[in-house]
Formats: structure tokens, sequence, C-alpha cells
């Protein structure tokens, strides 16, 4: 049997067997009392150590391999590639905590991206390949000519592709600093090493091989935990089969719960503390002052007495970490007035679809719903280092093959999360709801202590109630090893999982960033008489600097830059994927059209996303713009009314421009390749 | 008389078109009556439910898969081979 797989098939599966061996080796170890610590580490120089050894074999100085890999990928690796290249930390560590906390809702993710890819399949992947040069931008340049649209073009890729590597490789910071415990600053530059070693030397042809090795692990990291905890509750080990019946017994478990007297009567508490603070917000800053001086007369009035020092102490720190004038006291007081609000709401059940009180807000649940599917379709059919991938194959056909097979394996990691998040809110009503807060189980304590889940006993039964529990999205998917009881090795693989979900899109994005500058850019507009060499030389310093900044700006830990994330999506989405397929399907496509069309479609996009979702900007001394979004659509899914006014600027402008005489022997070439050309 | 290319290209673009309808069909048409369709319970999950986590992922897998077969019999037909 071995002997009739490829080479290429042979090295891959003796990969899969090292890591395997590797992992049962570890778990021998920890049962002879290897610590955890060190688990971790040997995970990290394990991964790391191959991704490495990958990235030297594959060094490459050739123009094409170092862009493409050469088109030598074959449709099933290519596949797997694009799997790793696709699926980032959001995908891994993320997703199913959104289930959890979202329910149906968060499905839209699940249907978005794994939708998106039949667009990529039937509009884009045949005719990328057919067309076969190196970026997204080198074909709407040789589609509509120009060096205006390359430039539209290069600036968007860029600004779509930058947030997103500085959100993998602030993932890589916080995956390494919680399981290894390196420093968080220390943990982002070691991914930022992680990364450079397989791109700097060998390019994307070296990217392709290190992903198809990460896809292999994160893939076995991230079903492993779910198979195990499957087979703990319900004694099957495929979690995607049995889910259905788990997903009943949750529901029971809710209707019971949310309805329970005392679950009401916590809801409640949160209700009276939400008013209190909303209180306290209105009478700004009396109120404020009114706190400060009546802690005071407290610890002047205990101190008076002979109270304890503790007690006094306490109160002088409450005293000290009062905000410090009316706007810090604002900002954080409508904070705690909205997570209280949050924790007042009876919780909605897992399955229902749109939930809503009244018509109108089921309404709303559902076109927003809709629309985030559209965006995140539209946005998956535009990324440009997806897209990118389907010029590595070695034909057509295999460049459509490869879609199918992309699609299989992301499908894997996506047809499980709905499990994980089922099979933990499963474990939490059953073992964590009505229980005494003393007797939780010990990853709780273990995760609060990192501030991902808290607990307060806000009705001081000593018992916790559904409502007393928050948990951050990210701990599902992190804690579920402990949660199941499974020995540290596992922790271990997961974290190694996230890293390499994490490091191989960084990569991906890395590439398209670097390849949009230096091909581009700098060869194509600038000095198109560049030796080969050169433009290697080029393409490698531009990929240092960014790689550093990226790291650097990861480094700053910006709060929003996750949120910022799904921002890549609608604005990818608005300028490629209208000009992409209208120049590809519609031969009166012109090239006004389609840079008007691209400008307006992402400026749109930008527009709606800043002005919904925030009223002022601080640096620029500018405030009091924020609108009401029109539809009820979220700022999320601003890419909607970018996207459709991309097609509809594109159509317009270009039937009022006169047709381009070159588009019809282009689009020839592109559809059909050795026929009879006009 | 219609060219060869032209032929080959009117196939692609109603076979491509067909499929998209069948997506667009199963992404939104389905999901839109997501709530209503919940009240069926298929292998233990509600049907809307079942639809967004698994069925319409299975779905779009075999899109993509008779897509690339009837391409491959159209470019075999069209004597198209791949460089």
């Amino acid at each position: 049997m071995l002997a009739s797989l490829t080479r290429l098939q042979r090295y891959y599966l003796y990969y899969t067997c090292g890591f395997l061996s590797f992992i049962g080796a570890l778990a021998v170890l920890e049962q002879h009392g290897m610590p955890p610590r060190w688990i971790g580490y040997a995970f990290l120089c394990f991964t790391i150590s191959m991704y490495a050894l990958i990235g030297i074999v594959c060094r490459t100085s050739d123009v094409s391999e170092y862009y493409v890999a050469g088109r030598r990928v074959p449709a099933f690796f290519n596949g797997m590639a694009t799997g790793a290249d696709w699926m980032s930390a959001a995908s891994f560590i993320g997703l199913a905590g959104t289930l959890y906390l979202s329910g149906f809702q968060g499905l839209a993710y699940v249907i978005g991206w794994t939708g998106g890819f039949v667009l990529v399949a039937l509009l884009l992947a045949p005719y990328l390949r057919r067309f076969g040069q190196y970026t997204i931008p080198d074909f709407l340049g040789a589609r509509y000519g120009g060096n205006a649209i390359r430039l539209v073009a290069v600036a968007a890729a860029i600004l779509a592709s930058f947030v997103y590597v500085v959100a993998q490789i602030y993932g890589v910071g916080v995956i390494t600093s919680r399981f290894v415990s390196l420093q968080f600053e220390i943990g982002v530059f070691v991914g930022l090493a992680g990364i450079l070693v397989c791109s700097f030397l060998g390019g994307m042809r070296a990217v392709t091989w290190t992903q198809v090795a990460q896809y292999l692990i994160l893939i076995v990291a991230y079903i492993t935990p779910v198979a195990i905890l499957s087979y703990n509750v319900t004694g099957n080990p495929v979690p995607q089969l049995v889910y259905g019946q788990v997903l009943q017994q949750v529901t029971q478990l809710e209707n019971r719960l949310f309805q329970s007297p005392v679950e009401v009567e916590v809801r409640e508490l949160y209700r009276e503390r939400a008013d209190l603070y909303a209180q306290k917000i209105m009478q700004l800053p009396q109120s404020l002052n009114f706190e400060r001086e009546q802690l005071s007369a407290q610890i002047n009035k205990l101190k008076a007495s002979d109270a304890q020092m503790k007690d006094i102490v306490a109160l002088e720190r409450q005293h000290r970490d009062l905000p410090h004038d009316p706007d810090q006291a604002r900002a954080r007081w409508e904070n705690a007035m909205f997570s209280a609000v949050d924790r007042s709401k009876t919780p909605i059940h897992h399955a229902e679809a749109f939930p809503g009180e009244t018509v109108e807000e089921q309404d709303i649940m559902r076109v927003n719903f809709l629309a985030l599917i559209f965006c995140l379709t539209i946005g998956t059919a535009a990324l440009p280092h997806v897209l990118t991938r389907y010029y590595t194959t070695p034909t057509v056909r295999q460049a459509r093959e490869s879609v199918f097979w992309s699609l299989l394996f992301i499908l894997l990691l996506y047809i499980t999360a709905p499990a994980y998040a089922v099979f933990a809110k499963y474990e939490v009503l059953s073992h964590l709801a009505e229980i005494p807060i003393t007797k939780l189980p010990g990853w709780v304590a273990a995760w609060a202590k990192i501030g991902l889940v808290s607990i307060e006993d806000i009705n001081a039964d000593g018992i916790l109630q559904l409502a007393e529990l928050s948990l951050n999205p990210d701990v599902i998917v992190l804690a579920t090893p402990e949660i199941a009881g499974m020995p540290y090795v596992v922790s271990g693989l997961v974290a190694a999982g996230g890293l390499a979900a994490a490091l191989s899109t960084a990569d991906g994005l890395l590439l398209t960033i670097t390849s949009s500058l230096s091909h581009d850019v700098y060869y194509r507009i600038f000095r198109p008489d560049a030796s080969t060499q050169f433009r290697l030389v080029i393409s490698k310093s531009m990929l240092l600097v960014v790689a550093i900044l990226a790291a650097t700006v990861a480094a700053q830990k910006p709060g929003t830059i996750l949120s910022m994330v799904s921002w890549a999506f609608s604005i990818a989405g608005s300028a490629f994927f209208p000009a992409l397929v209208l120049g590809i399907f519609w031969e009166r496509a012109t090239r006004a059209g389609a840079l008007a069309g691209m400008v307006v479609g992402i400026l749109l996009s930008i527009y709606y996303i800043i002005r919904v979702e925030f009223d002022s900007i601080p640096i620029l001394g500018i405030s009091g713009f924020g609108m009401e979004p029109w539809f009820h659509i979220q700022s999320t899914s601003g890419g909607l009314f970018g996207v459709i006014a991309g097609f509809m600027t594109i159509i317009v402008v270009s039937l009022l421009t006169k047709p381009d005489p070159r588009a019809a022997s282009f689009l020839n070439t592109i559809r059909f390749r050795n026929g009879d050309a006009p | 008389m219609i060219s060869n290319a032209d032929l080959h290209w009117r196939k692609t673009r109603r076979l491509t078109f067909t499929l998209i309808f069948l997506w667009i069909f199963i992404t939104f048409g389905l999901t839109w009556f997501a709530r209503s369709i919940n009240e069926v319970v298929i292998l233990g999950f509600p049907l809307g439910f079942y639809m967004a986590a698994q069925g319409a992922l299975v779905l779009y897998l075999i899109i993509i898969w008779w897509y690339n077969r009837q391409m491959k019999k159209l470019d075999a037909e069209f004597g198209i081979e791949d460089d």
C-alpha cells in the first residue's frame, strides 16, 4: 500500500506518524512526572523546529518558486495548505467560544467561511489559474490595463492583510504566554521567528510545505479533545454525529434552569445594579464626588474606632481605585452597566434561530444573520492570500480540484466547532450550575486567575447561578482538555495547534503583503527592468520590514485589533469581488468602471464601519459623527453596502464609458486557452 | 456560426449560474426560514440548526464536486488540454 503513494504523500505520512509518536512519548513522560511547563516547551521547540527544517530545505532564489511555489503543488496538498492558510487563530480558538456564547447566531461564521469557497471554485479559481501570473493586482492590471487599478488593488490588499497579520502575531503572543509562561512581548518575537524561518528563505514554496505540516498538527489538535469529551459524555468518539442528542439534553437543562426562581432573582439583582449605574452616570460629576466623600468618611470613621488595619487598607484601596475624573468614571461605569444589563437578560436557547422578544427583533436578527453570511462569503472569495494559493497548482483542472480539497479540509474544523460549543455548554449546565461555589472544579479557579472566567456571588447564597458566571470565548477551546479531565499533554497539543493556525495564516498574509509591494509596486510600476536577482532581494527585505512592523504593533497589545479583523472581510470583499467577477464574466466592464467601483466600494465600507462603530476619534480631534445603522445592519457587515455599491458603480460607469477593445482577447485566453481565438 | 470557444463558454456559464442559484438558495433561502424549519428534528438536531452547522456545508462540497466533474467532461469534449 505504501508503494502506491507518491513521494510527497509518504513524507507527510512519516511526518504525521512522527508527530503522533512524539505526543505518545510526552504522554508517557508526563506519567513519570514531567512538569507541565516542560511539556509546553517540548511542543513549542518540536513544532517550530519542524517548520524551520521545512523552510530551510525549501529555500529558493527562483522568482516563480518564491511567488507561486513553481506551480508544482498537487491539488490535494494545495487544499491542505489553503486550509491552514485560511484557518486563523480566530477560527481555532475563537469560533467555538463564539458559538458557545451566541448559539445559532454564531453559525453565520460557519456558513460564511465555508460557503465562500463555492464562489472561489465557480467564479474565480479556474480563471485565475489559467491567467497564471503572480498576484491579484496582476490579474486586475492585465484585465483592465493601467497602473492606477494596480495601485488601488495593492492598497486594498495591504489594508485588509496587515490588520489580519497583526491579529495572528497577537494570537501567537497570547498562546505562548499562557502555555509556556513566556512574557507576552517575548512570545510575540518567538512567533515572529517562527514566521520568518518559513517565509524568508523559501517564499511561497517553503510556506506551502510548512502549511501542509501545520494543517496536520492543527486538525489533530482541534479534534482530539472534543473527541475524548464526546466519548466521556456519550460513549461515542465522533462528536459531530452525536452532539444532536447532547443538544436536546442542553435544551432540557436550559428550560429548567432559565426559569428557576433563584435564576430569576439573580437576573433581577443585575437589573437593579444596571439601574444604579445608569443613575450614577446621569448624575455625574456630583455622583463621583459623593462617592469619594462617602468613602473618606467611612475610612475616617474606621480609623477613629479601633477597626482592623486590614479593613482600612481595603477601603483605602477602593478610594484610590475610584475614577480620577468624570470622563473616566463615565467610561468605567458604562462598561459595568452594560455587563450588568447583559447578565440581567433571559439567556437565549442554544438552538433557537433569530431569538427576540418581538417579531421585529427577530427580523432584525435574521437580517443581520444573512448580512453577516453575505459579507463573510464574499470576503472569503476576495481575500488575496487565499486566492493567490490557486496560482500554485500545475493545471487549471488541479486548481478546480484543489478548491474541493480546501473546502473538505476546512470543513473538518468548522463541522467540529459547533460540537465543541454544545459539549462545553452541556458541561457548564450540568456540572457548574447550581453547584456550591466552594465545590467548583479546579479548572474554574485556574482560568479565573488569568481573568478568562469570572464568578460573582451576587445573591450571596454560596451557590453558582448561571447569570453569575461569565466566560471569555477563548476559554472554550483552551480549557476543554481540563474540563474533560485530560492530562496536560492534551493542553500542550491544543496550544501547538493554535500556534500552527496563527503561524500558517500569518505566513500567507505576510507573503501577500510583500509580493504586493515588491512585485506589483516596485517591479511592475517603478522598475520593470529590474533583474530577477534584485527583485528577490527587494522581496526579502520587504518581508523583514513588514514582519517586524507587524510584530511591533502586536507587542503594543492593541485591544481593538481583534474586532478589526472582521472588517478585513468587508474591505477585501468590496474592493476585489465585484471587480474580479465582473472582469471575468462581463466583457463590457471597463477600466474606468472597475476603478470607480473599487474606490466606491472600499470607501463606503470604511465610511459605514467608522460611523456606526465610533462616535469620535480622539487622535484627529473629531467627534459626534456616529450614526444610526442603515436597516439595523451592524458594522461588522458593513461590506454588504460596499459590495452592492461596488457592483452598481462598475456597471453604470462601464456602460457610460467606451468598451475596451482588448477585453475580448484577454477573456478568451482565460476562458478557453487553446481555441479558435478571434 | 458559433465558434467552439463561444459554445464552450456558453455551456460553462450555464453550469456556473445554475449552481450559483442553487448555492444562493441553500445559503440565503433556507436560512431565511431557519426559525420555521427548526420545528423539524433530524438526528436529534432541530433542522434549521442542523442545516447551518452541517447540512449546508456538505451541500457546498457536493456543488463543487459536481462542477469539477461537469467541467472535466466539458473540457474533454472541446479538447482543451491543460497546460
